[in-house]
C-alpha cells in the first residue's frame, strides 16, 4: 500500500489542533509557537501533494479508499483533483499567515478584566481544527465523508467567533459601545451563523439520505454513472445547492455574513470567507455539476440571475457600510457572485475562472482584511467615520492597503483580473445580457473600494489618528507574501490554469456540454485572403 | 358468576380513582385514589387472567403491587417533607416545576 | 529588434518598481533616476524608429510575444506586443514629451517631500501607457488601459492630503471604469464573435465584415464608450476639470499630451471596425463635433488657468475624434493633430506650472497680469504654444486643424456642412479663450501686490533652467512639428500603410476655408483683446448673464451627475441597505421570531400545577384509547 499522503496531509493539522488546545494554558509562547509549526508543516505536505499530482492524469490522483461503514456503503475515500490540489494548496498557505496575523490576537483580553487571558492554544488549536476539516473536505471523495466535515466544520468555527472578538492595541474609541454590547452582538452573530448553517446542512442531510436512497452509493466516481430519475436528480440537486448557497453564500441566504466577519477577529474573518467559504463554492463544482448535470442545466438561468443579484447587491451595499469589516464582508458577498456565476456558466472559460477566482479571492481578501485589522486594532475602532488621512502618518500601511484594495476591485495586472476576466467571458459566452449586467460590478467595485480608501487614508489626519504607528516587521512579513503571491498570478496565473483546466474538462464531459464556438471564425473569413 | 362483571368493577374504581385525581387537593386523598386505580388495573388483569386461561395478568399484578408498594414509600416521604416545609398538603399550593 | 521591444517597457516599469518600492534609500536618486530611464525608454524608441525606417514602407512591423499569459481551451491571452507605424508615433511621443516632463519635474517637484513616490508614479505611466499602445491584442491593451487610469488616479491624487484631490482622483477612476465596460464588452463580443481578439486576428475589413453589420456597429459603440471614458468626451467628459488637482507636470503628461489621447487611439487602431459600420462612425463625429464645442465653451469661463486648458483640452480631443470617426479621410489628421496637440498642450501647461511655481500655486488668472516682463522666457515659450493651438499660419496647429476642418466638409452632404461649421466655430472659440488667457495672464498691469509692496503675492521670478529646457524644446515642436509634417505629405505616406487614406473632396475650395479660418481666428483674437486687453479686468469674477454662469459651471455637467448619479444613488443604495436589514434578513428573523413566539406560548402550559398535568394525560389517555377504537371500528 502506498504512504497516504491525503490523509496524512488532514491528519497533520488535526494533530496540532489536539496538542495545541491541551497544552497547558500558562504556556502561551509554546501553543503559539507549535500551531505554527503544524501549520507549516501541513504546508509542506501540500506543496508535496501539489508536486505528485500530474495534471493531464486520471480525474481523482493519490486516492486512498478504506471500508468505514460497509451497511450503509460508506466509505472512506480521498482523492484530488486539480482544482482540490490548488484550494488545499491556498488553505495550507493562508493559514500561517492568518496566524501570524493574528499572533497577539488572543493575548490579552479585548474586554473585562485583564486576569482573564483568553487560551491562546484553544485560539490557534480552533484554527488548526478548521484548517484539517477543510483539506478533509476538499480531499473526500465520498459524499458522507464529505457531509460530516462540512457540517462538523461549524462547531470550531463558532467558537472561533463567539469566543474571539476583535482585539484593540489602543484605548477604545469612545463610539457608544460598552464591551458587554459587544459581546452580546458577537455571540448572536455565532449563533446567527450557526443556525444558518445548521439548517443548510439538515437539507443537505435529507438530500444525502435521498441519494442513497436512489443511487445505493455514496461515491462520488461511482455516482457520477448513476443513473436517478429527473424529480429525483432535481430535487437531490435543490437540497445540495440550498446547502452550498448559504455557505458560499449567494443572495438572498447571506444575511449572516456581514456579521460573523464584522464581529469576529480580523484572522477569524479571513478563515470564514477565503477558507470555509469556499467548500461552499468547491462542492458546487464537484457534487452539483458533476452529480446532477442535467438538474444543473435545469437550474442554470436562476442560479446566474441570483449570482448577477449577488455582484450588485453586495456591490452597492458595501458602498454605503460604516464599518470596514462589513464593507469587506459585502464586497466577498459580490466577488460569490463573480465565483457561482463563473460556475454556472458551464463553459471552461466560466469553471477555470471560477477556480482561479477562488484562489485569487481568498489571497486578496485576507490581504485588505488583515491590513484592515492592523489598522482597527490600532485605532480602536473599526468605523470608517473615525479614520482620515492614515497615509500621512503611516505610508506602508496604507499603501498596501491600496494595492489590496486595487486586487479586490480586481485592477489588471494583479491576481483577481484575470480570474474576474475569465469569468465574466464565460458569462458573457453563456447568455450575453448575463455578461454586460455583471460587467456593471466592476463599476461599483472600484466604487466601494476607492470611497473606502479615500474616507480612512486620505485627507487631513484625524484626531484619534496622528499617533498611528506604521507597519511592524512582523506584519510586512505577513503582507508582503501576500503582495508578491497578487503580483506574480496577476502577470502568470498559468501554472494555476495548467493544473486546473483537466479537471474542467472532466466536469465539462459529466456536464456533456461543449464550449460555443465564435460565431464568424476568422480562419474561415481571411481564407485566401490577403494578410 | 360472569367474569365480566369483575372488569365492570374495576372500571368503575378506576374511574372513582381518576375522578379523585383530577378534582381533590389534598395530596393524600390524591396519593390514595392513585392508589385506587392501580388496584383497579389489578383486578382487572387479574380477571382477564382468568377470562384467558393464562398467567400472565397474575404475575403483571404482583408486578404492580410491588411498584405501588415503592411509589407509596417514595410519595409518602415526598408528600410528608412538602407538609413540613410549606405547612400545606394541597397539590395546588405547590408549582416550583413550572417552566 | 525584438528583444528591445520589450526593454523599451521594461526601462520605465523597472523606475517604478525600484522608486516604489526602494524606500528612504532610493530618496536622493530618486528624481534623476526616474528620468534617466524615461530618457533610456526614449533612446530604446529611436533606435526602433531607426530601424522601421530602413524597412520597406508595407513591412514595417515588429513583433514581440512575450509569454502566454492566458489559457483556456480555445482561449488563449498572449503578452505580445506589436511596433507599426502608429505605435511608433505613439511611442515616440510618449517617451519624448515623457522625458521632457520628467526633467521638468526634477525642479517643479524639488521641494516636495515625496518626490520619489511622485517619479515612480510617473514611470508606472509611461510603462503602463507603451504597453497601451504597444499591445497586439485588446485584452492586452485593457491592461494598459487601465494601467494608466490608475497611474492618472495616483497622480491627480498625489497631494493626498487635500480632500477636493483625492476627491478628484476617485472620479476619474469611476468614470473612467464606466468607460472600461466598454472596452471589456468589445473584448467579448470579439471572442464570441471571432474566436481572437488580437489586431492581426481581426482588423481585416473582410473579417470584420464576415460578422455583418450589427456585430460591426456594436463593437464600434462599445469602443466609443470605451474611448469617450478615457478621452473624457461628452457624455463622459466631468473628470478632466476636476483632474487638476494634481501637479501641473501631470496635468501636461497625462491630461493633455498623452493619456486622454488614447480614445483617438483606440478608433484610429480599430479603423477596420468603423469603417465597416456608418452607423457607429456617425456616433463617433457626434461626440466629437459636440465635445469640441463643449470644451471651447467651457474653456472661455474659467479663470482658472489649468481648467481653462482642460477645457481646451476636451475640445481639441473633440477635433481629434470628430476627425477619426471621419473614416479613411480622417484617421492620419486625427493622429498628426494628436502629435502637433501633444507639443503646444504640453507645452502650456509646462508654462502654466511655471507662473504657478512662481506664484506659489496661484491659479486665478485674475490675480495674474503683466507677466511678460517677469517671466520672458515663459512668456516666449507659451505664447508660441498659444500661437499654435489657435492654428496662427505657418505654426502646427495650423497644419493639422486645417487638415480636420477641410476632412470635415469632405464628408459631403448636410452632415459634411454641420461638422465643418462646428469645427470652424470651435476655431474661432478656441481663439478667444486661449487670447483671453494670454491677455489675463501676461498683459495689462499685474493685478497682485508683492510682499515687497506689502501685499500678500510674492515676487514673480523666471523659473530655473531645468524647467525652461523642457519648454523650449516643446516650443520648438509646437512651431515646426506640423510645417515639417506637411511638407511632401511625409506624415501621410509613414501612418497610410496602417491607418489607410482616401482623400475627400471638400464643397468648399482649399482656399477659401484658409482664408475663412484665418479671419475667424482674428475676429476671436479681437474680441479677446477688446474684453480683456482694452479694459481693466476686475479681480472677482463679474455677475453675468445666464449662459456665462452655466459655462462657469461647466455647462451644469457636475449638477447633473450629483441630482442623478450621486444623490439618487447614494438614496437608491441607503434603501437597498434598509432592505436587506429590514427585508432579507428581516424575512429570516422573523422565521426566528415566529417559532420563538410560538415557543413561548407553549411554555405557557407548563404552569407546574399536578392536577393539570394529571388532567392532560387523563385527556391524552382518552384520545389514545377513543383512537384505538375509532381505528378498530372503521
Amino acid at each position: 500500500m502506498s504512504f497516504p499522503l491525503l490523509t496524512v496531509t488532514a491528519a497533520v493539522p488535526a494533530a496540532g489542533a489536539v496538542i495545541t488546545g491541551a497544552l497547558p494554558a500558562a504556556r502561551r509562547g509554546a501553543a503559539k509557537a507549535t500551531a505554527m509549526g503544524f501549520a507549516l508543516a501541513t504546508l509542506v505536505l501540500a506543496a508535496v501533494v501539489t508536486g505528485r499530482f500530474r495534471p493531464g492524469g486520471a480525474q481523482y490522483q493519490l486516492t486512498e479508499s478504506h471500508s468505514w461503514i460497509p451497511a450503509f456503503g460508506v466509505r472512506y475515500q480521498l482523492g484530488v483533483d486539480g482544482i482540490a490540489v490548488v484550494l488545499v494548496l491556498l488553505t495550507a498557505v493562508l493559514l500561517p499567515v492568518v496566524m501570524l496575523a493574528s499572533w497577539h490576537d488572543a493575548d490579552l483580553p479585548a474586554e473585562g478584566p485583564k486576569d482573564k487571558r483568553r487560551p491562546a492554544g484553544a485560539f490557534f488549536g480552533l484554527m488548526l481544527a478548521i484548517e484539517a476539516m477543510v483539506i478533509i473536505a476538499f480531499e473526500a471523495t465520498d459524499v458522507f465523508l464529505f457531509y460530516i466535515f462540512f457540517e462538523a466544520m461549524l462547531i470550531p468555527m463558532y467558537f472561533l467567533i463567539g469566543g474571539f472578538g476583535q482585539k484593540y492595541e489602543g484605548r477604545r474609541a469612545a463610539v457608544g459601545d460598552s464591551a458587554d454590547e459587544s459581546s452580546v452582538r458577537r455571540s448572536r452573530a455565532a449563533v446567527k451563523f450557526l443556525l444558518y448553517n445548521l439548517l443548510g446542512g439538515l437539507v443537505m442531510l435529507a438530500a444525502v439520505v435521498a441519494l442513497y436512497v436512489n443511487a445505493h452509493s455514496f461515491s462520488v466516481p461511482a455516482l457520477q454513472n448513476a443513473h436517478l430519475s429527473t424529480t429525483a436528480e432535481r430535487l437531490i440537486f435543490l437540497g445540495f445547492m440550498f446547502a452550498f448557497a448559504v455557505k458560499a453564500p449567494l443572495w438572498p441566504l447571506h444575511t449572516w455574513l456581514p456579521g460573523a466577519m464584522g464581529e469576529s477577529t480580523a484572522g477569524t474573518a479571513v478563515l470564514i470567507t477565503a477558507v470555509v467559504d469556499k467548500v461552499g463554492t468547491f462542492a458546487m463544482l464537484r457534487f452539483c455539476l458533476q452529480l446532477f448535470p442535467g438538474a444543473s442545466a435545469w437550474a442554470t438561468p436562476v442560479v446566474l440571475v441570483l449570482a448577477v443579484i449577488s455582484i450588485l447587491y453586495g456591490a452597492i451595499l458595501a458602498v454605503v457600510q460604516k464599518d470596514i469589516k462589513r464593507l469587506i464582508a459585502y464586497a466577498s458577498i459580490s466577488h460569490f457572485g463573480f465565483i457561482i456565476l463563473g460556475i454556472f456558466a458551464l463553459n471552461s472559460r466560466g469553471q477555470s475562472g471560477a477556480t482561479l477566482y477562488m484562489v485569487n479571492h481568498g489571497i486578496s481578501t485576507a490581504a485588505l482584511m488583515l491590513i484592515a485589522g492592523f489598522l482597527i486594532s490600532r485605532r480602536g475602532s473599526a468605523l470608517i467615520a473615525d479614520f482620515g488621512g492614515v497615509q500621512k502618518v503611516a505610508p506602508i500601511l496604507a499603501g498596501t492597503f491600496l494595492v489590496a484594495g486595487l486586487a479586490t476591485l480586481s485592477l489588471p495586472g494583479l491576481a483577481p483580473f484575470t480570474s474576474e476576466f475569465l469569468v465574466l467571458l464565460g458569462a458573457f459566452e453563456h447568455t450575453p445580457a448575463i455578461g454586460v449586467a455583471a460587467v456593471v460590478g466592476i463599476v461599483f467595485a472600484a466604487l466601494y473600494v476607492l470611497v473606502l480608501y479615500q474616507r480612512t487614508m486620505t485627507g487631513p489626519v484625524k484626531d484619534g489618528v496622528t499617533a498611528l504607528k506604521d507597519l511592524k516587521v512582523r506584519e510586512i512579513a505577513v503582507v508582503a507574501p501576500l503582495m508578491a503571491l497578487l503580483l506574480f498570478l496577476g502577470v502568470y496565473p498559468q501554472p494555476v490554469l495548467n493544473v486546473v483546466n483537466p479537471s474542467v474538462g472532466h466536469t465539462m464531459s459529466a456536464l456533456h456540454k461543449q464550449d460555443p464556438k465564435p460565431t464568424h471564425p476568422v480562419a474561415e473569413a481571411i481564407n485566401g485572403g490577403s494578410r | 358468576m360472569n367474569p365480566v362483571n369483575y372488569v365492570y368493577l374495576a372500571a368503575l374504581l378506576f374511574t372513582i380513582g381518576a375522578a379523585g385525581v383530577l378534582i381533590r387537593r389534598n395530596a393524600i386523598v390524591v396519593f390514595m385514589c392513585v392508589e385506587l386505580m392501580l388496584n383497579a388495573c389489578n383486578l382487572a388483569f387479574v380477571t382477564f387472567a382468568r377470562m384467558h386461561g393464562g398467567l400472565d395478568g397474575q404475575i403483571v399484578a404482583f408486578f404492580t403491587m410491588v411498584v405501588a408498594a415503592a411509589e407509596v414509600v417514595v410519595g409518602l416521604a415526598i408528600i410528608v417533607s412538602v407538609f413540613r416545609t410549606r405547612h400545606s398538603a394541597s397539590v395546588d399550593d405547590a408549582n416550583l416545576m413550572k417552566l | 529588434m525584438n528583444s528591445l521591444l520589450g526593454l523599451l517597457i521594461a526601462a520605465p516599469l523597472l523606475g517604478a518598481a525600484v522608486l516604489l518600492l526602494g524606500g528612504r534609500f532610493v530618496d536622493r536618486v530618486a528624481p534623476v533616476l526616474g528620468s534617466a530611464l524615461a530618457g533610456l525608454s526614449f533612446v530604446l524608441g529611436a533606435i526602433l524608429f531607426s530601424n522601421l525606417l530602413g524597412k520597406p514602407a508595407s513591412g514595417r512591423a515588429i513583433d514581440s510575444d512575450l509569454f502566454t499569459w492566458m489559457h483556456v481551451g480555445t482561449f488563449k491571452a498572449d503578452a505580445a506586443f506589436h511596433l507599426d507605424q502608429l505605435s511608433m508615433t505613439f511611442v515616440l511621443l510618449i517617451t519624448g514629451v515623457g522625458t521632457l516632463i520628467h526633467i521638468y519635474s526634477i525642479g517643479y517637484m524639488a521641494h516636495d517631500e515625496k518626490r520619489r513616490k511622485f517619479f515612480g508614479y510617473l514611470n508606472l505611466f509611461l510603462a503602463a501607457m507603451l504597453i497601451l499602445v504597444l499591445a497586439d491584442n485588446y485584452l492586452l491593451l485593457y491592461v494598459g488601459w487601465e494601467g494608466v487610469g490608475l497611474a492618472s488616479y495616483l497622480l491627480i491624487g498625489f497631494w493626498q492630503h487635500k480632500p477636493s484631490a483625492a476627491t478628484a482622483a476617485k472620479k476619474a477612476f469611476l468614470v473612467n471604469r464606466v468607460g472600461d465596460i466598454g472596452l471589456a464588452v468589445a473584448v467579448f463580443l470579439m471572442f464570441t464573435t471571432f474566436g481572437t481578439f488580437t489586431f492581426q486576428g481581426i482588423l481585416h475589413p473582410s473579417v470584420v465584415s464576415s460578422a455583418g453589420q450589427g456585430k460591426a456597429t456594436a463593437l464600434g459603440l462599445v469602443l466609443l464608450l470605451a474611448a469617450c471614458g478615457k478621452s473624457a468626451q461628452v457624455p463622459l467628459q466631468s473628470w478632466l476639470g476636476d483632474a487638476m488637482e494634481g501637479p501641473t507636470p501631470v496635468s501636461a503628461l497625462i491630461h493633455a499630451a498623452t493619456m486622454v489621447t488614447a480614445g483617438v487611439y483606440l478608433i484610429t487602431r480599430s479603423s477596420a471596425i468603423f469603417n465597416a459600420a456608418p452607423t457607429a462612425q456617425l456616433a463617433v463625429v457626434c461626440v466629437g463635433a459636440v465635445t469640441l464645442l463643449f470644451g471651447a465653451i467651457v474653456g472661455c469661463a474659467k479663470d482658472d488657468i489649468k481648467k481653462a486648458l482642460a477645457g481646451s483640452t476636451m475640445s481639441q480631443i473633440g477635433y481629434m475624434i470628430l476627425a477619426a470617426g471621419l473614416g479613411p479621410i480622417g484617421y492620419v489628421f486625427a493622429i498628426m493633430h494628436l502629435v502637433t496637440h501633444g507639443f503646444f498642450k504640453a507645452g502650456l501647461f509646462l508654462g502654466a506650472g511655471s507662473i504657478m511655481h512662481a506664484r506659489e500655486d496661484e491659479v486665478d488668472m485674475r490675480k495674474y497680469g503683466g507677466l511678460w516682463k517677469k517671466m520672458p522666457w515663459t512668456f516666449a515659450t507659451f505664447g508660441l504654444g498659444y500661437l499654435a493651438i489657435i492654428g496662427f499660419p505657418g505654426l502646427s496647429g495650423f497644419f493639422s486643424k486645417d487638415k480636420i476642418i477641410e476632412a470635415a466638409f469632405a464628408k459631403g452632404g448636410t452632415e459634411g456642412w454641420i461638422l465643418g461649421g462646428a469645427a470652424l466655430l470651435g476655431a474661432a472659440i478656441t481663439a478667444y479663450y486661449m487670447s483671453r488667457i494670454m491677455v489675463m495672464t501676461f498683459f495689462g498691469k499685474p493685478r497682485y501686490t508683492t510682499k515687497a509692496e506689502g501685499g500678500t503675492s510674492p515676487e514673480a521670478h523666471e523659473s530655473p533652467a531645468v524647467m525652461v529646457a523642457p519648454m523650449v524644446v516643446l516650443a520648438v515642436g509646437s512651431v515646426f512639428a506640423g510645417g515639417f509634417f506637411s511638407l511632401g505629405s511625409r506624415f501621410l505616406h509613414w501612418l497610410e500603410p496602417v491607418t489607410g487614406h482616401s482623400e475627400g473632396h471638400s464643397p468648399v475650395s482649399t482656399g477659401v476655408l484658409t482664408a475663412a479660418t484665418i479671419v475667424l481666428m482674428l475676429l476671436g483674437m479681437g474680441l479677446a483683446w477688446f474684453q480683456y486687453g482694452m479694459r481693466e479686468v476686475p479681480a472677482a469674477a463679474p455677475r453675468s448673464i445666464w449662459p456665462v454662469r452655466l459655462a462657469r459651471r461647466d455647462l451644469g455637467q457636475d449638477d447633473f451627475n450629483h441630482a442623478v448619479f450621486v444623490r439618487g444613488g447614494t438614496r437608491f443604495a441607503d434603501g437597498l441597505a434598509e432592505f436587506d436589514a429590514k427585508g432579507v434578513d428581516g424575512a429570516v428573523r422573523g422565521v426566528a421570531g415566529a417559532v420563538g413566539g410560538g415557543s413561548s406560548r407553549l411554555r405557557k402550559l407548563q404552569n407546574g400545577y399536578v392536577r393539570s398535568y394529571a388532567f392532560s394525560m387523563f385527556g391524552g389517555a382518552v384520545l389514545i384509547v377513543a383512537a384505538t377504537l375509532f381505528m378498530r371500528a372503521v
